[in-house]
């Protein structure tokens, strides 16, 4: 085994694979005996806070409620949302990676350069470039976290130091602006002008987030290898008795979210107009954060693709609504390491453990 | 079970283990370690003597001495929750946090005319908050379960939030003198900051060697069920590693300050790989348990010549990078090799 997987999660309902999570938790009903009938599932969770977050921002400014806003913040998630759909799939498998994002930057660097020396290149040959450079770097996690046993934390944090470092010692810092006319040109999906003559739109990174989000929701909840990854995310030495094939594991989800990354480049690059090697600097934690917020487990086993696009957009309503409140920019961090904090503990906490003469304690020690 | 056996790898020295190999043979007796690192030194302090030629000179041992205690003692601050099975990503940014807490005493108790009264409260201030901040970890890890790795990373995110917030991005200066002497200054001819970094790791070769918590610790990282089982309170033990951890980022806080003179948020971000590095190089069990004080205070010696080298070969900052991220994959390798010839011809027992 890679990784120590933790023991099988005591808690009602919570250790489950993907059969038990992702229904709509309020249909279930409240499991509290008195008083509203309040979601029972993570995901639930989030929508309640998303719609009374949303109706807030809607009585307390006239732009937040507004067509251009709403698009403008799908078009903003995008690239989020197509990271947090490969993290999730490597959380899913009982890992975490923290350097996507660099490596992100990293693909669109190489992907540049291979389709420049191509001669230009189109869609397609950019976006094959874009997967086969992103599925290569996911590749290199998974073969050191398999073959070497080396945990994926440790594994991550020294091939993030190693793509940056690289980067930007090969690059100088120099960022690429003469990108082929058809990685620059906007695809514009969907146009309604409205009243004041402001355009809302759907641009390109919207479509390939769908794509990815699809995707990864057959992968996970529609296909056999799915379910593998949840097995070997919940038990490994259990998945590894049933005959899961481990080392095809990491390297489908490591690939997965290594793909996605490369996706999510192109996409930003197509976004920005520009390559700049430290522009995903950071980007990690922001994503990660969403993806734990969506009700992901670090120790695996557990998460919904919906939980993870409720968690980015969480993310992305309350930045939005703190920049149309006047809120200053540096107060955003902050924010959002004390709404992932206040998370980690009303999702973990087991009110009957500590409870009731702290019998049992039913913490799951992982080592992800 | 003795003390000694349980702090080393002589643990694991029972397991057969294949004849012939001399190497093997070296490695299974706890000494190994040792040996190996200082064959490492020696051979970074010739590869570096050989190719600089200011490299083996006084002066360059004594910015070692200078330079290594604020690596040391957030290395430090890592390696109990590392022994524990866990994780603080949260490190640096503790101290960060820590050190501008001490410097906003400073200034509002009058800047650079500020008494020795004055940052014997900063000082007092920040040690205090680093151990709230260590505290409230430890309380969320030990009770609500969560996993140390997450616990640790909204910390990061929220401690360099707030750090942000507070300074805007800028740098708080304009300390006392007597401050940076306590930075610069020597006694006996070693450095001030040595001083402190010495002092501390004996503190925690003491604690982690002969102190029951000290126990308590290796045996959380060993089997947090069979501890709990056996008697022990888990959950304080816990909730106290990640307070002392948050205790000794407070200190390395403390000195980042005297040795710049300065605060900003982000300082010494970089050292964050570095002491998990040196951690790994040091021989500590990734999965905890398994790690002793001295050898990891070996590894840092290591780590900072490499450091002193590359600065003083004049190598670019991104490169530097770049190579201690290959280094903690090579040491990680290297890691799994010396297990595997350790554990004889099946390790998939």
């Amino acid at each position: 085994m890679a990784e120590r997987g933790p023991p099988p999660d005591e808690r009602l309902g919570t250790g489950t694979g993907p059969d038990r999570r992702g229904r709509s938790g309020e249909k279930r009903g409240a499991r509290g005996t008195r008083g509203l009938p309040l979601p029972t599932s993570t995901e639930g969770w989030l929508l309640l806070v998303i719609v009374v977050i949303c109706a807030v921002l809607g009585l307390a400014t006239d732009t937040f409620l507004t067509l251009v806003n709403l698009f403008d913040l799908l078009n903003i998630s995008a690239i989020n949302l197509i990271f947090a759909a490969g993290l999730l799939v490597v959380l899913v498998a009982g890992g975490i990676d923290i350097s996507f994002a660099v490596g992100a930057s990293v693909v669109q660097y190489l992907t540049a350069l291979a389709v420049m020396s191509l001669g230009g290149g189109s869609w397609a040959s950019g976006i094959a470039f874009a997967m086969a450079f992103g599925f290569l770097l996911g590749a290199f996690n998974a073969a050191l976290i398999h073959y070497f046993r080396i945990i994926s934390i440790v594994v991550t944090i020294a091939t993030f130091n190693v793509f940056f470092g690289f980067l930007m010692f090969f690059t100088r810092g120099v960022s690429i602006y003469d990108l082929p006319d058809w990685w620059l040109d906007r695809v514009i999906l969907f146009e309604y002008e409205t009243a004041s003559g402001d355009f809302a739109e759907i641009t390109l990174p919207v479509v390939a987030t769908v794509a990815v989000v699809l995707a990864t929701w057959v992968l996970l909840r529609r296909l056999n290898v799915g379910r593998q990854l949840f097995a070997l995310g919940d038990n490994p030495e259990g998945a590894r008795r049933i005959g899961v094939n481990i080392a095809a594991m990491h390297y489908l989800a490591y690939g997965w979210l290594g793909i996605c990354a490369g996706v999510a480049g192109l996409m930003q690059a197509h976004y920005v107009q520009e390559v700049v090697p430290n522009a995903l600097y950071g980007r990690e934690l922001d994503v990660l954060a969403a993806v734990v917020l969506g009700g992901a487990r670090l120790g695996g086993g557990r998460g919904t693709i919906l939980g993870v696009i409720l968690g980015v957009l969480l993310i992305a309503i309350t930045q939005n609504g703190l920049n149309l409140l006047g809120v200053s920019p540096y107060a955003f961090q902050m924010l959002i390491g004390m709404v992932l904090l206040a998370a980690i503990t009303t999702t973990n906490v087991s009110w009957e453990a500590l409870v009731g003469r702290g019998a049992r304690m039913r913490r799951s020690r992982s080592r992800a | 079970m003795s003390e000694r056996g349980a702090t080393g790898p002589g643990m694991s020295a029972p397991r057969a283990a294949p004849r012939g190999l001399d190497l093997a043979a070296l490695l299974r007796t706890g000494r190994g370690e040792y040996v190996g690192l200082g064959i490492l030194l020696v051979a970074v302090l010739v590869l570096f003597g050989w190719t600089t030629p200011r490299f083996l000179s006084l002066a360059t041992f004594q910015s070692i001495a200078f330079q290594m205690p604020e690596l040391g003692i957030l290395t430090l601050a890592m390696l109990i929750p590392i022994l524990s099975g866990g994780l603080n990503l949260a490190v640096t940014f503790s101290a960060n946090i820590c050190g501008l807490t001490a410097a906003w005493i400073l200034q509002s108790l009058g800047g650079p005319e500020a008494g020795v009264a004055a940052f014997t409260l900063a000082v007092a201030g920040a040690l205090a908050l680093g151990t709230l901040i260590g505290w409230t970890m430890g309380i969320i890890v030990a009770y609500v379960g969560a996993h140390p790795i997450l616990v640790s990373l909204a910390y990061m995110i929220f401690l360099r939030g707030v750090g942000e917030f507070l300074t805007r991005g800028g740098d708080i200066s304009g300390f006392p003198a007597f401050v940076g002497d306590i930075g610069h200054g020597t006694a006996l001819g070693v450095p001030i900051p040595f001083l402190i970094f010495a002092g501390c790791a004996v503190w925690w070769h003491v604690l982690l060697g002969r102190a029951p918590l000290g126990f308590s610790i290796y045996m959380v990282g060993s089997n947090i069920e069979a501890t709990r089982y056996s008697g022990v309170d888990t959950r304080r033990v816990l909730t106290l590693i990640y307070t002392l951890s948050g205790l000794m980022c407070a200190v390395a806080g403390l000195v980042m300050l005297t040795r710049f003179n300065s605060v900003r948020v982000g300082h010494g971000e970089a050292y964050l790989l570095i002491t998990v590095l040196a951690c790994f190089l040091g021989g500590v069990d990734p999965f905890g348990g398994f790690g002793r004080t001295a050898s990891v205070v070996l590894a840092l010696v290591i780590l900072q010549v490499i450091s002193s080298g590359l600065n003083l070969l004049g190598a670019n900052q991104h490169l530097a990078t770049a190579l201690w991220g290959s280094f903690l994959v090579v040491v990680m390798v290297a890691r799994f090799v010396v297990l595997r010839i350790r554990a004889g011809p099946n390790p998939d027992s």
